[in-house]
């Protein structure tokens, strides 16, 4: 069957479409499933396999444990995303609630500045901030700091992105019958809402790690120095410099670091899924994670 | 939906009409101090001068002062100097690997969405793997494979080919670069619309006598429009800000592109904040209809799910 009828005979069997993605699943994993497997190589070589060990890892006076700027990149990574992770979600949550209620005059302006920020390019969004930490809050040292301010600012509007489509899928019904029964307004949020919210909140906060581990463009433009190097920023520098295959570890730590809070996510979305009724592959719960 | 009589009510026996503006305070307080007075300070220090002691650019806060020097040269260049040929460049990279994402993830998004009999979620889960995996890793995997003592070279090596330079300032290999790096973006949405497309409107197509072909340039193809529209804005809008690709690919000039001369500018030659930031308002000005498309496309869907 060619291509051109597998496309356009949706009872036919697609066998060239098959083949096609196979494919490009297979060139978009292979490169990446290659670094992996030299990050465990005995030797030093990117294209000679000597045997496997963890002297990448662990050992070698340049393994990720030993060398100072592997290291510290790693620490700086997990602390930016812990901390942006506790304070972008609360912000972004209450903002979400707030924009999806608010009727007055300034809500369309509100909900508009919260989108854009979505769809500035990184790179315009990493030179404004520079800017403004170089010529107008120069009270605010690059570094952490800096790198924290800008990581929460992109992260504000996935959490609100995530938590209202919850909301608008949850109506007002619950917290009416709750003040109905006698519960103060306050109580209807805490009780009710909040705990309806769960799940959003929950994946909120996978995501805002996820992103910000992930991030590239902000992280550099507001570093500092070695010790505010991230994962990201010490693969760039270090990539065209015949980089020794603990560069190839230090991304596969990371690679299992953000696997792991993907996996975790899912399970926990799986559970709340169930017991709501809606039994869910954690992959479809995977998919709807993504924005 | 409530009714207006409803929601009147709700407001009634509710919070009080300045608590959900009192909620969203915190998130559009930030918002201003971190989003928008930054984007204020890229015209500020584009439309200012520079300090003439520590050769920092000084930015101009008053609009009624504004100097448009570094802006014109920066617009000059852009017409007529190095500056267009990298906006050139860019732009025939990025339309080049964005037709590349378009040939090769269509018939992927295609065959995942509507062609899938068993395991569904195993080939999703192939299209959302690279999501899960770092960009920069993702590039780093393939200096890997093309650098001198790659496994590229060791195995046309293998063929009897001489090694290549792969990675010194080669057009194919940056574009070959950013499809790689763009491309899952692109699939998801694409996906996501052919998997809404309803199956019985197909067949509909089918019974009223439209043949396979038909069927898929006039139901399906349509369909998709919106789907690969906003997935071609969603690669197209990073790839045009987009350094790391062409430096960690190539580093050549050969092959710079405007996000190169945007970090130059503002990152390594401190003196030209100016024209930098003249340059990131240009990109900005320059990609603003695919932002607009995109922010509209998002203000839908959102409304949809309101309805």
């Amino acid at each position: 069957m060619t291509l051109r009828e597998a496309f356009t005979n949706p009872w036919g069997k697609p066998r060239a479409l098959r083949l096609v993605t196979l494919a490009y699943i297979l060139w978009s994993m292979l490169p990446v499933a290659v670094a992996i497997l030299f990050s465990f190589n005995s030797g030093r070589s990117r294209s000679t396999w000597q045997g496997f060990s963890l002297r990448w890892y662990v050992d070698d006076a340049a393994s990720v444990a030993r060398d100072d700027s592997l290291r510290l990149a790693l620490l700086q990574s997990i602390r930016l995303a812990v901390l942006t992770m506790l304070v972008a979600t609360p912000i972004g949550v209450a903002l979400a609630i707030g924009l999806a209620r608010w009727r007055g005059r300034g809500a369309r302006p509100a909900n508009f500045l919260m989108l854009v920020p979505l769809v500035t390019p990184e790179i315009v969004m990493g030179v404004a901030l520079f800017l403004v930490f170089s010529n107008l809050y120069d009270f605010v040292p690059f570094g952490t700091w800096a790198q924290f301010l800008g990581h929460v600012t992109f992260s504000i509007s996935f959490v609100v992105i995530i938590v209202r489509g919850r909301l608008f899928a949850i109506g007002r019904d619950y917290e009416e019958a709750a003040m109905d029964l006698g519960a103060s307004p306050r109580e209807a949020m805490w009780r009710v809402l909040i705990p309806l919210l769960a799940p959003a909140i929950f994946s909120s906060f996978a995501i805002v790690f996820a992103i910000s581990i992930d991030d590239f463009v902000i992280s550099q433009f507001l570093s500092a120095d070695a010790s505010s190097i991230t994962i990201p920023v010490r693969l760039y520098a270090g990539a065209r410099q015949a980089p020794p295959p603990s560069l190839n570890a230090l991304a596969t730590i990371m690679l299992l670091t953000t696997t792991a809070a993907v996996l975790i996510a899912a399970q926990v979305l799986r559970r709340y899924g169930r017991r709501e009724g809606q039994p869910d592959s954690a992959v479809a719960a995977l998919g709807r994670l993504d924005i | 939906m409530p009714t207006n009589l409803q929601s009147a009510e709700t407001e009634a026996v509710g919070q009080a009409p300045w608590t959900w503006p009192v909620f969203a305070a915190p998130g559009l307080i930030w918002l201003v101090l971190l989003f928008l007075v930054p984007f204020y300070a890229v015209l500020a220090v584009a439309m200012g001068g520079i300090d003439p002691i520590f050769l920092k650019p000084l930015p101009e806060w008053n609009p009624l002062q504004w100097d448009f020097t570094a802006f014109g040269e920066v617009l000059a260049d852009l017409f007529g100097g190095q500056l267009g040929v990298i906006a050139m460049r860019t732009i025939v990279y990025v339309v080049v690997a964005s037709l590349f994402s378009v040939l090769v993830g269509y018939p992927v998004a295609y065959f995942v969405a509507r062609r899938v009999e068993r395991h569904k979620a195993l080939w999703l889960a192939g299209l959302l793997a690279p999501f899960w995996i770092n960009y920069l890793m993702r590039m780093l995997a393939w200096v890997n494979l093309l650098s001198p003592d790659g496994l590229i070279n060791k195995i046309i090596g293998f063929a009897g080919i001489p090694e290549q330079a792969w990675l010194e300032g080669r057009h194919l290999t940056v574009i070959l670069g950013l499809v790689y790096g763009y491309l899952p973006f692109f699939i998801l949405p694409l996906y996501a619309a052919l998997d809404r497309i309803d199956r019985q409107v197909l067949e509909a197509a089918r019974d009223l006598g439209a043949s396979p072909t038909q069927a898929f340039l006039r139901v399906t193809a349509p369909l998709s429009r919106q789907g690969v529209l906003a997935g071609l804005v969603i690669i197209m809008l990073p790839m045009f800000g987009d350094y790391y690709t062409p430096n960690l690919l190539s580093g050549s000039p050969r092959t710079r592109m405007i996000g190169n001369q945007i970090d130059q500018f503002v990152n390594q030659t401190s003196s030209q904040g100016g024209q930098g930031a003249a340059l990131t308002l240009i990109l900005m000005a320059a990609v603003g209809l695919l932002m607009l498309y995109y922010l509209f496309n998002i203000a839908r869907v959102t409304r949809e799910a309101r309805e």
